[in-house]
């Protein structure tokens, strides 16, 4: 065994995952923020716009299900981590800060998948008609991989309070749904919201999700699936660049 | 002897004040190296870099032969750390942190059981692994984190301040198993604030004060070193004169204290000699013969305090 192999390095980020599944996915702020706040939003729409079809309305749930809920988890283990001086612990343990950062991702990226599989569900319960599956699940499981980078992205300023984190993370969050074609469909957007709208990934993903249940999309499918991966991409590489360098400042 | 941990110029700076300052040392294989200095000397700077928690500002350190900045992971798998303020996952049980720590060491799952219920057993926790870390006291938590420090058989430990605020029991388990484990073969690197600890249990004890190393050396040679005079305590069963107790060979000077001699000499040695014959010419039987070696505390005073700013 070398334990500075890759593969052993990734089985280690697999621990860091379990133990962040057993403690970070019932603490409150994550609920609040990854469950709560999503549906509460999109109650809020739903009852005040009856001229938009059920099926867009569930293709915008399902994306800011998944955007909401990939993101809960990954700001704020680090600073969790770091107050509770646990961050020390796992700093002189045989872990490269790569691997940890993937083990977090990887908790948040099952957190992501796992509410937004049970919201589709609903979704065809209330007889929705699902018309592309595998490229449905190719674009969660993508787009669950970028959303959590996106949250280990919003920690990377090393602060030790966790509700500083949250709170960021919210002000940058918000504004991103109502520029991804969510609430407004793209066709309906000015030009320069939709100048807006091609920086954001969950753009993509929803342009995906809508495909998938109404066969209806603005960009051509391959579009959004490489998007989403060049998102994912240089997301995770940043990230880990990122919290390697700022590390030492959270000891 | 082999070096297990090679500092050389390890150097930390934090904002404008220089944390640790050029400090060189060797810790050899086998020994018990006791890493002491008043607060805020550098202590915990030291085994943070040392343990690769923080980056060293200047110099390197080499531990199990690899380095610690180029070769962080490989130099990890070889040590275990019990740093200064507790740090088990409180929301975990005893027996989750355990595992926890054998899948990040790459222990075998049967081997991580296997060991984490020995240790358990070796620290008294046996009966409460499934209890969650929250609901245990302080020297509990000192103890479940000691043995989370040793779930992969380290070759080297590293300690900061292990038994400070614990109770006479958990201090003595904890002391007493930190022995058996160097009697095993274990390298130990023990910051403490105790002196009567480092005075029993380290081979040798490094001194640091503002960031500096100001002795390094074995308990013994650095009472001793820091008196060139020593005192003996004699008494005999008659009176014996002063005077001639003085002008013994060796002798500095003699002061009655109650019903003992107080001698005073640079040269222990000569001075029992002559005071075994001074007793027999004179037909005198010694009662008590004590030498007064100052304790490791005065030493680590009058090193830490010397020529303060
Ligand atoms: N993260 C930090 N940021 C700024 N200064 C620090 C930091 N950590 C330590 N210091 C400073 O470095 C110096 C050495 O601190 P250190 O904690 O190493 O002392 P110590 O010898 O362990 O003391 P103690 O016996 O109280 O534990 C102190 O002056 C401290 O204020
Ligand atoms: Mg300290």
């Amino acid at each position: 065994m070398n334990p500075a192999g890759f593969f052993e390095q990734v089985r280690r980020a697999w621990a860091i995952a379990k133990k962040d599944i057993r403690i970070y996915y019932f603490k409150g702020p994550v609920l609040i923020f990854g469950v709560f706040m999503p549906v509460f939003l999109f109650l809020a729409f739903f009852m005040g716009s009856r001229q938009l079809p059920l099926s867009f309305l569930i293709s915008g749930l399902v994306g800011m299900t998944l955007f909401f809920t990939a993101t809960a988890v990954s700001p704020a283990i680090f600073p969790w981590e770091g107050s509770a001086k646990t961050l020390e612990r796992l700093a002189s343990c045989p872990i490269t800060i790569e691997a940890i950062v993937l083990g977090d991702m990887i908790a948040s990226i099952l957190f992501g998948i796992g509410i937004t599989v049970v919201t589709v569900i609903i979704g065809l319960l209330l007889g929705l008609s699902l018309l592309h599956g595998i490229t449905l699940l190719a674009a969660i499981f993508l787009a669950a991989c970028c959303f959590s980078a996106i949250g280990m992205l919003l920690a990377v300023p090393p602060t030790n309070v966790p509700s500083n984190i949250m709170m960021l993370s919210s002000l940058i969050k918000f504004p991103l749904v109502f520029i991804s074609g969510i609430f407004i469909p793209l066709e309906q957007m000015p030009a320069w919201g939709l100048a807006l709208s091609v920086c954001s990934p969950l753009t993509y993903f929803t342009d995906l999700v809508r495909y998938a249940f109404t066969d209806a999309h603005y960009f051509p499918v391959m579009i959004d699936i490489a998007a989403l991966a060049v998102f994912t991409v240089v997301f995770t590489v940043g990230t880990m660049y990122l919290h390697k360098r700022t590390m030492p400042r959270r000891m | 002897m082999t070096a297990v941990i090679h500092a050389s110029n390890l150097t930390k700076v934090f904002g404008n004040s220089t944390a640790v300052d050029h400090i060189s040392f060797d810790v050899r294989q086998g020994e018990i190296f006791g890493f002491l200095g008043p607060n805020g000397a550098g202590k915990t700077t030291t085994t943070r870099m040392l343990t690769g928690v923080i980056p060293l500002d200047a110099g390197t350190a080499t531990i199990l032969g690899h380095d610690i900045h180029s070769e962080p992971v490989l130099a990890k798998q070889g040590f275990g750390v019990v740093p200064e303020t507790s740090n088990a996952y409180t929301d975990l049980t005893a027996w989750q942190n355990l595992m926890l720590m054998g899948e990040l060491y790459g222990l075998e799952r049967t081997r991580a059981e296997h060991r984490s219920s020995e240790l358990l057993g070796m620290v008294g926790l046996l009966e409460r692994k499934d209890q969650k870390v929250q609901e245990y006291s302080k020297g509990m938590k000192q103890r479940l984190i000691l043995a989370m420090a040793l779930i992969h058989e380290p070759e080297l430990l590293f300690l900061d301040e292990p038994t400070s605020g614990l109770d006479v029991q958990s201090t003595q388990m904890i002391l007493s198993l930190l022995r058996d484990l160097n009697r095993q073969g274990t390298t130990i690197f023990l910051t403490t604030h105790n002196m009567e600890e480092a005075n029993r249990l380290c081979h040798r004890v490094g001194i640091i004060r503002g960031g500096k190393m100001v002795a390094i050396d074995a308990p013994e040679k650095l009472k001793t070193a820091i008196d060139r005079v020593h005192k003996i305590e004699v008494s005999f069963d008659r009176e014996v004169s002063g005077d001639a107790l003085a002008g013994l060979t060796g002798v500095t000077g003699a002061n009655r204290t109650g019903d003992k001699w107080q001698i005073t000499t640079q040269n222990k040695d000569a001075t029992i000699r002559s005071l075994v014959t001074f007793g027999q010419q004179n037909g005198a039987a010694i009662v008590t013969l004590n030498t007064l070696a100052p304790s490791l505390d005065e030493a680590f005073l009058r090193l830490t305090q010397e020529d303060k700013p």
